[in-house]
């Protein structure tokens, strides 16, 4: 193997626990800290299934940012319908073997690459331009769509134009990921610069704002249930107040008169 | 503070403005003091090594509160909710667009915590708590009514109203308090009530009540306080008992309470609906002053705890007394047990007086003359934490419909306000959160704006004259600002006021009925 693929592959794991590792720990942090108070956020659902399909409805159809920013909306949710779609495409290369018939159904979306280019610039266009949004924007803000842009062209670049790469070298490839059966990588440019930004991508996922992926999930705002007054809900720390602190609260306060 | 600004124009369509760096600049509501912060448990005066108390306070915050913890990292930045305050769109004040309000926690909390903060600030917008950074905490957490309008229109559902009572918390353990809420505070945890009023002082005042109402109608209505045994508690925020239009609400309960034959009493101990630690994000003191209407209620005996029109206080109410103190159901713990045992379990406990006078309506038990309010048409302001924090019949969206519902049961003309400032949507009356406050008037105008914008519309195409509210600081705040936008002040009323002027009272109720009618004929 060449002094490249290898270098490739050890980045592909690094990168890879670095995500694992990372992820594990962010979820268990949100999974851990307690919620201690209702707040879910009006229109709410007053029953689990209601919460379930709220739940359902954000991460499918961005319900919230749609009542928000038409603008928002199109290109936030074509961006990620397009991601979606290429995401699935792909499963296709670290698969190994022959590809269940279900992944093959999508092969004829791959125009999915434009509805994700398309949406990247509206969002960065929308950053630019629209003078609010410049001022919350940080470098690392235009930087993640930058690279996210770069991951777009530098795949649609060898799907859609001559630039093609070898595919049956790419996939033995990436399937030698997942078997530990590593093998050579075909040395196009624009290959690398996709592989590589996508590696950075999967390692700043967990220390970057893509944490919104699990935390939409976590979002006491949304995911709760409106029965506060049905269920006593209690926080295992206030709890732990409740049983031995009862009489802090007096000794900081004063007594009642 | 009494420095000159503009009252914002009102345009037909509300135009999002340019942004307009450092337009509310500036020091913020008057800090607190050692007489107002120690009976909290706070420092009296900004701590010496106040950077480390307040970085390790924001620790603590986000392991006890997953809001914090998720919000600080999720925001992606998209600016849905750049265009959905108040305060932006009436002072074009960028820090005060949700996301870079939260931006002031989120920058510092990204310094502290996090790697790529901590390693690559410039990168991520990560910024350390400097002097000026607390500065701008004071001033701009202090320009959120922790409504939560932003948070309806966030992708992630991030709440501004939960960093900003972080960022709250933050200061009041540095030392660096805000006078308005700690003071009344203070006196809501030892006196019972926000106005610090005293047993025979609130005794007088309902005493002059009941003989005022009398006098107008002939029948007594009476205004039971500490009388034990009797069925239902009310709880209601202490402005009913003095402030105008507050009191004639009050009116309205007590009618309706004498309608029903219902034997019910105030509490001189827990004589306050409002619960201001909410808006310093303290669940101690706000804990606190919950615990004085779990007292009162186990004490008088009471088999229903019914609260009066109050926006925050409904929130406190009802999404967090049963996690508080136990009035509610479904708890184990000892007192949970002792109020199930106590409290009639036919009843949501707690309910909203409007919950009540529905549920009397529904069941025809209050006859109302409609054509006393024919010379009104009016309008309904959603307050925000009620609109967007709470329940009320156990029906979706019961919150919008029962006030509705009760309004056109007493009304002949109602007419509602434009959808998207309405419901879920609806704009806050800019006095929220605390910032009901003579010291914060400039920002309290600016932010009524967008509320003013939609009222000035039904007022042109529909002669709306009446803007009905469920909420104590509504009330007082639409009495300051509506002149400032050509509005009568004394347009604003009480839902209940409106039930108490359409309301035809039953005299067999009255215990000398003898009298009342030559009272009556007087009065004519």
């Amino acid at each position: 193997m060449s002094v490249l693929s290898l270098v490739i592959t050890a980045l592909f794991y690094i990168s890879f626990i670095i995500f694992v590792i990372g992820m594990t720990k962010k979820i268990l942090q949100y999974w851990a800290t307690p919620a201690p108070l209702k707040i879910p956020v009006a229109p709410t659902p007053l029953t689990r299934t209601g919460v379930v399909l709220r739940i359902i409805r954000e991460v499918t159809l961005f319900e919230s940012l749609f009542k928000s920013s038409k603008w928002t909306w199109i290109f936030g949710w074509l961006f990620h319908f397009g991601l979606f779609l290429v995401l699935i495409r792909h499963i296709r290369y670290f698969w190994p073997g022959e590809v269940p018939e279900i992944f093959l159904l999508v092969q004829p979306f791959k125009y999915g690459a434009f509805a994700m280019l398309i949406g990247l610039l509206g969002l960065m266009g929308r950053r630019i331009f629209v003078d609010r949004v410049r001022y919350i924007s940080a470098p690392s803000d235009y930087i993640m769509l930058a690279l996210l842009l770069i991951i777009g062209v530098s795949g649609a670049v060898m799907t859609f134009t001559s630039n093609h790469t070898d595919v049956v070298m790419v996939k033995e490839f990436a399937s030698g990921l997942i078997t530990f059966n590593w093998s050579e990588l075909p040395t196009e440019l624009q290959l690398l610069v996709h592989l590589l930004l996508v590696i950075i991508l999967i390692a700043i996922f967990p220390i970057s704002k893509l944490l919104h992926v699990p935390g939409v999930f976590f979002s006491p705002t949304r995911n709760q249930v409106d029965d506060a007054r049905k269920k006593r809900h209690i926080s295992s720390w206030a709890l732990d107040q409740e049983k031995n602190n009862e009489v802090r609260l007096d000794q900081i306060m004063g007594e009642d008169e | 503070m009494a420095k000159d600004f503009e009252i914002p124009p009102l345009p037909k369509y509300i135009e999002i403005p340019s942004i307009n760096e450092g337009a509310m600049k500036g020091e913020g509501p008057f800090k607190s003091s050692e007489e107002f912060q120690i009976p909290l448990g706070f420092p009296g005066e900004k701590v010496e090594n106040w950077q480390d108390v307040a970085i390790s306070k924001m620790g603590e915050l986000k392991s006890k509160y997953r809001s914090v913890q998720v919000f600080l990292d999720v925001c992606v930045k998209c600016g849905a909710c750049t265009d959905k305050c108040h305060y932006f769109l009436g002072s074009s004040d960028p820090k005060n667009m949700p996301v870079a309000r939260q931006d002031l926690f989120r920058s510092v909390y990204r310094r502290h915590f996090t790697f790529a903060g901590k390693y690559f600030p410039k990168l991520v917008g990560a910024k350390d708590l400097d002097e000026s950074m607390l500065d701008d905490w004071y001033n701009y957490f202090h320009q959120c009514s922790q409504c939560r309008r932003c948070s309806v229109f966030c992708p992630y559902g991030i709440d501004t109203a939960e960093i900003s009572m972080a960022a709250r918390e933050v200061l009041d353990a540095v030392g660096v308090g805000q006078k308005y809420c700690n003071q009344i505070l203070g006196k809501a945890v030892t006196v019972g009530n926000n106005l610090g009023l005293p047993e025979p002082a609130l005794r007088d005042t309902l005493i002059d009540l009941e003989e005022e109402i009398e006098e107008e109608t002939g029948v007594a209505v009476k205004y039971p306080l500490d009388v034990k045994g009797s069925e239902i508690l009310l709880i209601t925020p202490s402005a009913d008992f003095f402030a105008e239009p507050h009191i004639d609400g009050l009116i309205g309960y007590g009618k309706v309470f004498h309608q029903d034959g219902v034997s019910w009493t105030l509490s001189s101990y827990a004589s306050e609906g409002a619960n201001f630690g909410m808006f310093i994000g303290s669940y101690d003191v706000m804990r606190k002053a919950a615990l004085r209407i779990r007292k009162a209620a186990l004490d008088l005996e009471v088999s229903r705890v019914i609260v009066g029109e109050c926006g925050h206080a409904w929130r406190v109410a009802y999404s967090f007394w049963n996690t508080l103190s136990g009035v509610g159901a479904g708890g184990s713990d000892e007192y949970s047990l002792k109020l199930q045992n106590q409290l009639d379990s036919r009843y949501p406990q707690p309910q909203h007086i409007i919950e009540y006078t529905y549920d009397l309506i529904k069941r025809d038990k209050l006859k109302f003359d409609k054509s006393e309010n024919d010379d009104r048409t009016v309008t309904f302001h959603d307050s925000c934490n009620v609109a967007r924090a709470t329940n009320m019949g156990g029906i979706p969206n019961g919150q919008f419909i029962l006030p509705r519902e009760v309004i056109k049961a007493v009304c002949n003309n109602y007419i509602d306000m434009e959808r998207e400032t309405i419901k879920e949507s609806t704009f806050c009356c800019g006095g929220g959160g605390g910032l009901l406050t003579d010291d914060l008037m400039e920002i309290r105008i600016k932010g009524a704006m967008p509320r003013m914008q939609a009222l000035k519309e039904v007022e042109k195409t529909d002669g709306v004259d009446t803007l009905a509210a469920i909420c104590a600081i509504c009330k007082s705040q639409f009495s300051k600002v509506l002149p400032k936008f050509d509005f009568d002040p004394y347009m604003i009323v009480s839902v209940h006021q409106l039930v108490s002027d359409a309301i035809v009272l039953d005299k067999s109720h009255t215990i000398e009925s003898g009298v009342e009618e030559n009272i009556e004929e007087a009065t004519q």
